[in-house]
């Protein structure tokens, strides 16, 4: 066997190094040097987020006959995640070091470094052996996290929830590779796309194959019918672990689902796999946007947003094209941005107070006008409001969607644009209640913590750059039509 | 008499829906973690199976159902775990009293 090939994989062994690390730091290290265990996690993995952007890594190769695979496009994917998940990390440095905490922190982010190797796997996988174990390694070690905040009942609750439907997913999931497996003997993808390319659209078993395979992935997407674990784990799980699984788990879930639909399935597209996706994205915006219309709960009301949020990421997969893919990576660093900022703010007063309802919220204002104000632009962003990048990461979405051409798609768009209109009700409902609504017991004034503010000014400055400079943009754009 | 595929997938997709079956209507969380192994091992019959009758070459569904039993051990594992921890909370494992957590 020929070594050399792993060094394709230059992105999943800086991450095993920083992994390596931040291990041999949490185990060895004396007790006083631990204390900067965050800062030094943060200091890593922020070095290594920066030599993703070399140059030197966007070349095309592949390793273990086919198996792995890398490209400019993937390492760019990657960078996306990377970014997102050194955010994650600035946040929740509160969080990780307090009193209940401490003890356990290093497993935190040891458990979220692997969770994201996974995704890494899932994401540059051209053999379904090596998806599954990036499936798994990225959704196992996650229910580990949801469970980590051992004296809350909630988070005990959410973490059955979560593993019992993300074990139920996969063995539909698996079940449904075991009849494409049974097609074409064989689970490469350049070889599937060949078979299922001869098979065509008559084979039954196919079809049941695709509804069993786009269950699966729409599990881990929560996608409309699949979605009733997400509110409440959502809810029950620390706010640091909602983050990442809101964002980064969603994001790696939806680039892993463009790959195989184009690369395996992408010859039976119209007229098998559009339909069924058509039917999702439908339901998940619409009933996305509904639940999240009578929540009160702050990080319910955004596991709810974040749903339909997927039923708009999901536009970029049914256009099926490299521009769908590219508005689908800007879509996902603009979200990766917004809901971050969002989940930073619930997370800051969460530490401070306690207070994680919607009504607690009222007044805010005038107590600390800098977190309503980062508030206000993360939900300006996820509504799509003009100025900021939620807007433009929209836009482009329906855009790529429409170059499809067909009138059902052009249907599809007006339905999602339709369901702008109550999702910028609900979204408007958190601002109007920091703003204008009164409270005579509002939230004190309280001062939050260096690294809470770093990371919701990095949050901000995405939020209001990434829309106005557009070479953020038209560099993915130019990166996958490269392809 | 001549024993073919079905011979195999039928048994095999049965007790995929009895995994399915047990997993919506079990009350007890062991029970439902039983009825999910069920489903995983319908999986590897499936891959054993296919592979065995109609690609008698090669051993990619072999590997794939080695791998499949190692992740479903993993699985298994960290949900007996979380179980445990729920029953040190509540001295319960029925499913239908994790209920504080709705809508």
């Amino acid at each position: 066997m020929d070594y050399s090939q792993f060094l394709a994989m230059k992105q999943e062994i800086g991450l095993l190094v920083v992994f390596l690390l931040v291990f041999l730091y949490d185990t060895f290290m004396p007790k006083k040097a631990q204390n900067s265990l965050s800062a030094i996690t943060c200091i890593f993995f922020g070095l290594f987020t920066l030599a993703g952007f070399c140059p030197c890594l966007s070349y095309d190769a592949n390793a273990f006959s086919g198996m792995y695979e890398t490209s400019a496009v993937i390492v760019a994917i990657k960078n996306i995640l990377n970014v997102g998940v050194l955010i994650v990390l600035i946040q929740s440095i509160k969080w990780a070091n307090s009193e209940s905490q401490i003890m356990r922190r290093g497993e935190f982010y040891e458990l979220l470094l692997v969770t994201l190797f996974g995704m890494y796997l899932m994401i540059s996988a051209r053999h379904f052996l090596l998806f599954v174990i990036g499936l798994e390694a990225a959704s196992l070690p996650l229910a580990a996290m949801v469970a980590f905040d051992k004296k809350q009942y909630e988070s005990h609750e959410a973490a059955v929830k979560y593993i019992l439907t993300a074990v139920f997913s996969s063995a539909i999931f698996l079940m449904g590779l075991s009849f494409v497996y049974g097609l074409a003997g064989t689970l490469y993808f350049d070889q599937l796309a060949f078979a299922v390319a001869i098979e065509g659209s008559k084979s039954v078993m196919l079809i049941i194959a695709l509804i069993f395979v786009i269950a699966g992935i729409g599990f881990k997407l929560s996608l409309v019918p699949f979605h009733l674990w997400t509110a409440d784990v959502y809810q029950g799980a620390p706010t640091s672990v909602t983050a990442y699984l809101s964002v980064i788990s969603k994001g790696a879930a939806a680039f892993a689902f463009f790959v195989v639909m184009a690369q395996v399935f992408g010859a039976v597209y119209s007229q098998v796999w559009e339909w069924m996706l058509y039917a999702l994205i439908v339901l998940t915006i619409t009933i996305g946007n509904l639940f999240a219309l009578r929540q009160r709960n702050m990080k319910r009301f955004l596991a709810f947003s974040s749903i339909s949020q997927a039923g708009y990421i999901m536009l970029g997969v049914i256009a099926n094209t490299t521009g769908g893919l590219g508005s689908l990576m800007y879509y996902i660093l603009v979200y990766i941005f917004s809901n971050l900022a969002a989940f930073g703010v619930v997370a800051a007063i969460e530490n401070a107070t306690g207070k994680v309802s919607m009504d607690d919220y009222n007044g805010l204002y005038k107590t600390n006008p800098r977190l309503s104000f980062a508030m206000m632009l993360a939900m300006f962003s996820l509504a799509g409001i003009p100025p900021f990048a939620g807007f433009f990461s929209k836009f482009f979405i329906f855009t790529s969607a429409i170059e499809q051409g067909s009138i059902a798609i052009y249907v599809l768009v007006l339905i999602a644009l339709i369901n702008t209109i109550p999702s910028l009700y609900y979204y408007l409902l958190v601002v109007k209640a920091m703003f204008i609504n009164e409270n005579e017991t509002p939230i004190a004034t309280f001062k939050s913590s260096v690294s809470e503010r770093l990371g919701l000014w990095i949050c901000v400055a995405g939020i209001i750059l990434l829309g106005i400079v557009s070479c953020f943009y038209s560099s993915l754009l130019e990166l996958t039509n490269a392809m | 008499m001549d024993i073919n595929l079905m011979f195999y997938l039928i048994p095999s997709l049965i007790m995929f829906c009895c995994g399915v079956y047990g997993f919506i209507t079990r009350k007890n969380m062991i029970a439902i973690l039983i009825s999910l192994e069920l489903m995983l091992n319908a999986v590897d019959i499936n891959f054993v199976v296919f592979n065995r009758f109609l690609f008698p070459g090669e051993l990619e569904g072999m590997f794939f159902t080695l791998f499949a039993i190692a992740i479903a051990a993993a699985e298994t594992a960290l949900a007996i775990a979380i179980i445990i921890n729920i029953f040190r909370v509540t001295k319960n494992i029925d499913i239908r009293d994790l209920n504080k957590m709705k809508f």
